[in-house]
């Protein structure tokens, strides 16, 4: 077989820098724990709100004993529940996210908050919202005709200002 | 092969191609329009949704299959100098696919399956649109075996003869499809169809994009191939000079199928039902398939320097300017590896794991594939078509220049549309959405971007109206009957002698492609049948 010296070294120029990119990727998800959102967790979504964790009382922000930030959020048509929710910034916050109904997607702009939430499965991100501010909440798949109206709101607290929610059991010495 | 009968037989072929295109086309139009909301009278999701859902269906689906089994009959009766065999069974599949995009655009049309060409179950469509498109996939698959069997006819009259490139190339296709088309397959008919019908209550929509992914990555290779082909086969002989290396040609087939193939996971790296391991795996494999589209852009381009330098150029860059820039194949292939620049930088985003959730779901994803798909694999469509025309007419182009218009406008086109798309995505602007209605300052910045991407629709329909212009033009022109052209394939500037086995047959790869596939896809597969895992019943829109 022949190959010409020119295209030789550039097969190995081209496999280095697939391996460059390959390698920092690796590094990022083994080392440094980024990794997309893949909490492979079943739940039942039709019966979500006899479920304990997503039953109406408990969804929104919630502070365990240890501060430890989780929001609980129902996708289905055409909203993200509760509608309106406030975190902290520059602060961990654990989102779960469920489907009563079809498949839904979502991000919070400018963020990186995103993830698919599929019927049947808990989708789990952790993050930070650097930036103070407000923020929509998008459905950024595809669920139906009235998909372009499926939106919620988030305000990102600047840490000092942030309260927990009032009704937030919250016990323990959380801010 | 100028057989009037397999010239009408592969034009048929190209005339639903293209008769499909230029009707999504329309659509695409309509779309930019409507999604702007600039205009208050054109408002209307259920509209909307319906026309992408068969916008994609007819460019993904049907404009791709049809023209890629033309091109494959055209390529083998061509190259390996026999005819088309089994003749009625090639009609036998394309009434079948043809049967099928008819069944699946009715329910479509009428807005009875708006659930996008990539079915998003539980979304629940018409069961025709299920029924429909399984059979334009079933009817593919009749010129996959025709093309294997004409390989193995050849390989068999010529032993130890290195096939021919086109051929190999075609042949490399026709397998990659089978073995991608299995994926939704499995989904349609064990889980969308008995869904539709009633037989089942539930399904796992988890387990439906599985599925689904299998068949989404490869897919886009099957669109790609028969670009590259044209680009190592047409393109070199076109410019005026002779292919660089046909061996690392081979090589970059054979790579792009056995790893295009178990890599579909990075469409699911947001997804919650498969684990962060399985999807490093998939991105690693993601990374591996660009070394074939770097190999291809250095081949090629070489090639393209070997004919600027016999037709005179000189020093490092000259050899660019005397290359023949009127030639359509030839200004193809220069507008398509630029359109390949600029959407493999965004792939490289798409593709890099973490760096993706900035741009999943938003319009870059869009802008990312019109890039690839309707630039570099489109544009390499048109000039195919400008090149067959004449040849399977037997009537000389209605106008050259026209077709040089035509391309560079849509290039144009192309660029002006995808590069709002691209901003709009950076900006948080979510894909699949009708209109912009969010209560939000955020939106405000989207609009001028919305602007320029109406323009880029224009252009873009304006070229595409062009072109089927000139080919209509062309077939029905009264132009003598003497007019024959033949096809002509780039020689190999080192002629290839003999060719170790595994770069001229199948049988060892397709082996290494099933224990890929098994390691890649078995386990993620079968776990949602070990886990407790919950059905949804199927839902309207």
């Amino acid at each position: 077989m022949h190959i010409d010296p020119l295209e030789r070294k550039w097969a190995y120029t081209a496999l280095g820098m697939a391996g460059l990119f390959v390698s920092i990727i690796m590094v990022d998800a083994l080392i440094h724990g980024i990794n997309a959102p893949s909490h492979v967790e079943t739940i039942d979504s039709a019966r979500l709100h006899l479920s304990e964790e997503f039953a109406e009382d408990n969804l929104g922000v919630k502070v365990d004993a240890e501060g430890a930030i989780t929001v609980r959020m129902v996708a289905g048509r055409y909203s993200f529940y509760p509608k309106h929710i406030a975190v902290p910034s520059e602060t961990k916050v654990t989102f779960r996210w469920v489907s009563t109904d079809v498949l839904h997607g979502v991000h919070i702009p400018m963020t990186n908050m995103s993830t698919m939430i599929v019927p049947g499965y808990v989708a789990q991100v952790t993050t930070s919202f650097p930036k103070p501010g407000e923020y929509p909440v998008l459905c950024n798949e595809y669920c139906g005709l009235g998909h372009d109206h499926m939106w919620s709101n988030i305000s990102v607290v600047a840490k000092e200002n942030w309260t927990a929610p009032t009704n937030a059991p919250v016990t323990g010495d959380a801010k | 092969m100028n057989d009037a009968v397999e010239n009408k037989f592969i034009l048929s072929h190209l005339w639903v191609a293209f008769g499909a295109f230029i009707l999504a086309c329309f659509m695409g139009v309509y779309q930019v329009l409507e999604r702007s909301g600039f205009i208050e009278a054109l408002t209307s999701p259920s509209v909307y949704f319906a026309s992408v859902s068969t916008h994609g269906v007819l460019m993904a689906f049907v404009l791709t299959t049809f023209f890629i089994m033309g091109f494959g009959y055209y390529v083998a009766s061509t190259s390996l100098k026999i005819p088309i065999w089994n003749k009625p069974l090639a009609w036998t599949g394309f009434s079948i696919a043809l049967g099928g995009t008819v069944l699946a655009a009715i329910p479509l049309l009428i807005g009875k399956a708006s659930v996008l060409y990539t079915f998003y179950p539980p979304l629940l469509a018409h069961v025709s649109f299920y029924i429909g498109a399984t059979l334009l996939v079933v009817g593919s698959w009749f010129w996959c075996a025709i093309m294997v069997v004409m390989f193995y006819q050849w390989k068999k009259a010529n032993p130890n003869q290195p096939v021919p490139l086109a051929m190999f190339a075609t042949t490399a296709n026709a397998l990659l499809w089978l073995w991608t088309s299995a994926g939704v397959a499995l989904e349609v008919l064990f889980q969308l169809i008995p869904l539709a019908l009633g037989w089942m209550d539930t399904i796992d929509p988890g387990l439906a994009r599985t599925l689904f992914a299998w068949t989404l990555h490869p897919i886009v290779y099957f669109w790609l191939i028969p670009a590259y082909t044209a680009f190592y086969v047409f393109v070199p002989k076109q410019a005026g000079g002779f292919l660089f290396s046909d061996e690392m040609a081979r090589v970059a087939f054979i790579i792009l199928v056995v790893f295009g193939l178990p890599i579909g996971f990075h469409h699911l790296y947001m997804d919650p039902e498969q684990a962060s391991g399985w999807k490093l795996l998939h991105a690693f494999g993601t990374f591996v398939v660009s070394f074939p589209t770097l190999i291809t852009g250095f081949t090629v381009i070489a090639s393209l320097e070997i004919a600027g330098r016999l037709r005179g150029g000189k020093g490092l860059f000259g050899w660019i300017g005397t290359l023949p820039w009127t030639n359509p194949m030839t200004l193809s292939v220069i507008l398509s590896l630029l359109m390949l620049i600029f959407g493999g930088f965004g792939g490289l985003v798409n593709a890099s794991y973490a760096m993706n959730a900035m741009i999943h779901n938003t319009a870059w994803v869009p802008g990312h594939f019109h890039l690839i798909f309707g630039g570099t694999t489109i544009i390499m469509y048109f000039a195919i078509a400008y090149y067959f025309w004449p040849i399977l007419t037997r009537k000389p182009l209605f106008s050259d220049s026209l077709a040089l218009i035509q391309l560079w406008t849509w290039f144009i086109g192309m660029a002006i549309m995808t590069t709002p798309w691209h901003v709009l995505g950076l900006l948080g602007q979510p894909r699949r959405i009708s209109s912009v209605a969010y209560n939000s300052l955020l939106t405000l910045s989207w609009d001028p971007y919305e602007f320029v991407m109406i323009f880029g629709g224009f252009v873009l329909l304006g070229s595409a109206c062009l072109f089927i212009y000139n080919l209509a033009k062309t077939q029905l022109s009264s132009a003598s009957a003497e007019f024959v052209q033949q096809v002509e394939y780039a020689e190999p500037i080192h002629a290839v002698e003999s060719l170790p086995e595994y770069l001229n047959d199948f049988k060892l790869w397709n082996k290494v492609i099933a224990v890929l596939m098994f390691i890649s896809f078995g386990v993620p597969i079968l776990q949602f049948f070990f886990m407790d895992t919950f059905g949804s019943s199927g839902w309207g829109y």
